[in-house]
């Protein structure tokens, strides 16, 4: 009994194709490891990134204690009399980015819709091309775009809209972003199968309950998607709010008020001379982890809706 | 053939079915379907099985260049179905269709169920609640669902998903229901659930049914059709058709020397 259970002796001497295996393993390791450097460098600059924030916000927040970096009114950095209340820059940045979603959300689904249910091969092929064209426009120009067209057009329905103003600021960064939401939802909603469109014809449907009843539900964890990154678009969007919504940190939602945003504010302090190490300077650290943060719920609100509604098919 | 006294539920007259790139995928197929039977489709892949069938619930409308030539008579009334005054959406109410693979809808198994109602636009939550019952328990699935109706449709194991659409096609009561080898995504138990839901829906209904399975078309079937290329060769009775073929090829493809 005990013998059997033994093992036989291993034999030690590696044979001719065993080692080219090995050497084959070498070089399937060497890859791997490219592989995984290269991944690193993501990795390695997210947590940089984070890293930076995290400290250079430490010793801004030695200055300014935290409960006033929330609850203060003002955020006047630059000011003799320097008010460092973060809520200024959050409202700003919030009102923008709803207008902007109030925008985006519902042309980019319709036209989502429109592409994948109802448009011809042709129409198709014609509208898609313009609209990834709107994503190759500099921002720069879209900035410039809300404040000399589609603020005085709103000036002739308002005359007291001031010429920085989050509503047009808003509107034009609604517009940048819908070829994200369009071009997005439609690739989800064209890759839910023709198997469950049948299904719904089958039951006497029209094509606009399919779209609407079946389609649209099928497709709904890539359209929360899109959705996800357009809000992280517009909460990150910088050139048209620093042009066109005025850079004034005001505590308001009002759209019609101008206001600055904490990406505005951001690129104001980058491009003008505080010194490195001043408070000031550190304030926009501050500010950009309160930004991160924003995003980062974002993405972690969009992933969880995501996971409640998985497709499966 | 079939006794003189057996009604006729619909009848295909020289149907002729083209595919947009031209491919004629019918020819000439005249056939009657008996009210209250079960009548089965068999033939080799791709001989036209699954196009004459979706051609009863005009399925072939969804893609463009598609084109019937013929009828496909609908009794008592005589409508055409394929008529192009008649509306698609009116053919799907009266005839539903199940597919090979389980399609049920990203929805609650309740809502699967309630969706051919919705579509014709009932919303009374008692007639609602009446007819998913009554349709789930026509469907054999009543007793496993009955306690999680809003639960998601994906989560039924693949013989439930199909049971939920024939559910769903029976919600609104149709009078022919056509189904596309609704086995042959299933396991020998799912599949015999399936194929004793059929014969007990027979005398609700009339059935057609395509299936590569022989042993399912000779125990479900009354009647058994077999087509090659496009043609229909025999139509008969299905004993007849297994036990004493008139046509060679027939007897040829079901004792499997068909090749
Ligand atoms: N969309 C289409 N366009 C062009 N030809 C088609 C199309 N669909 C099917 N066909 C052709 O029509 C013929 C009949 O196909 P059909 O799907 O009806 O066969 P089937 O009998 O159902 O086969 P199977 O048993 O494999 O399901 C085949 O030659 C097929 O290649
Ligand atoms: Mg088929």
């Amino acid at each position: 009994m005990a013998t059997q259970l033994m093992q036989a002796p291993v034999q030690l001497t590696i044979s001719p194709r065993l080692a080219k295996n090995i050497r084959r393993n070498v070089k399937e390791r060497v890859i791997e490891l490219i592989l995984m450097l290269a991944a690193l460098v993501a990795v390695a600059t997210t947590f940089a990134i984070v890293g930076i924030l995290l400290y250079e916000s430490l010793s801004f927040f030695k200055t300014v204690s935290v409960i006033d970096f929330f609850t203060d009114t003002q955020w006047t950095p630059l000011f003799e009399d320097a008010h460092y209340g973060i809520m200024p820059l959050v409202s700003g940045t919030l009102t923008t980015s709803a207008i902007a979603l109030a925008v985006a959300v519902p042309i980019g689904t319709i036209t989502a819709i429109f592409l994948s249910e109802f448009a011809s091969h042709k129409t198709r092929e014609t509208i898609k091309p313009i609209l990834e064209l709107l994503v190759g426009v500099p921002t720069v120009v879209f900035g410039y775009f809300a404040l000399f067209f589609v603020t005085p057009m709103l000036q002739k329905i308002y005359p007291d809209l001031p010429s920085f103003n989050m509503l047009g600021a808003g509107i034009v960064m609604g517009v940048m972003i819908i070829p994200y939401i369009a071009s997005l939802s439609e690739d989800a909603m064209r890759a839910v199968p023709m198997s469950m469109r049948e299904g719904s014809y089958a039951m006497g449907a029209t094509r606009f309950q399919t779209a609407l009843k079946v389609v649209t539900p099928a497709a709904v964890s890539g359209i929360v998607a899109a959705y996800i990154l357009a809000i992280s678009r517009a909460v990150g969007e910088t050139m048209v709010v620093a042009i066109a919504a005025g850079q004034q940190p005001n505590l308001t939602f009002n759209p019609v008020d101008s206001a600055a945003t904490i990406t505005a504010y951001i690129v104001q302090v980058a491009m003008g001379d505080l010194p490195h190490g001043s408070v000031g300077y550190q304030s926009i650290f501050a500010a950009g982890l309160v930004l991160m943060i924003m995003t980062l719920s974002f993405n972690v609100i969009g992933h969880w809706v995501r996971k409640k509604y998985r497709e499966s098919y | 053939m079939a006794t003189v006294t057996t009604p006729i539920k619909a009848e295909a007259r020289d149907l002729n079915f083209f595919y947009s790139n031209g491919a004629r995928a019918l020819k000439g197929i005249t056939m009657p379907l008996y009210e209250n039977k079960i009548t089965a489709l068999i033939g080799p892949s791709g001989c036209g099985k699954s196009t004459f069938l979706r051609c009863f619930n005009r399925m072939h409308d969804l893609y463009p260049g598609n084109q019937y030539q013929g009828q496909i008579v609908m009794h008592p009334d005589n409508t055409n179905v394929l008529d192009q005054g008649v509306d698609p959406i009116e053919v799907r109410m009266r005839i539903s269709m199940v597919f090979q693979k389980p399609n049920p809808f990203p929805k609650s198994i309740y809502e699967n169920v309630a969706y051919g109602l919705r579509v014709r636009g009932e919303n009374n939550k008692r007639i609602m609640d009446d007819k998913v019952e009554e349709a789930l328990k026509g469907a054999a699935l009543w007793n496993e669902v009955k306690d999680r109706l809003h639960d998601l449709a994906f989560n039924l194991s693949g013989g439930q998903q199909q049971r939920l659409c024939i559910a769903r096609a029976l919600a609104t009561d149709p009078e022919i229901m056509v189904f596309d080898e609704p086995t042959s995504a299933l396991d020998p138990i799912a599949t015999a659930n399936i194929e004793e839901l059929m014969v007990e829906l027979r005398s609700k209904l009339t059935i057609l049914v395509v299936t590569h399975n022989m042993q399912q078309a000779a125990r479900v079937s009354d009647y058994t059709a077999y087509m090659y290329l496009g043609e229909l060769i025999e139509y008969d009775d299905t004993d007849k058709i297994f036990t004493n073929p008139s046509r060679k090829e027939t007897e040829d493809y079901i004792t499997g020397k068909f090749g």
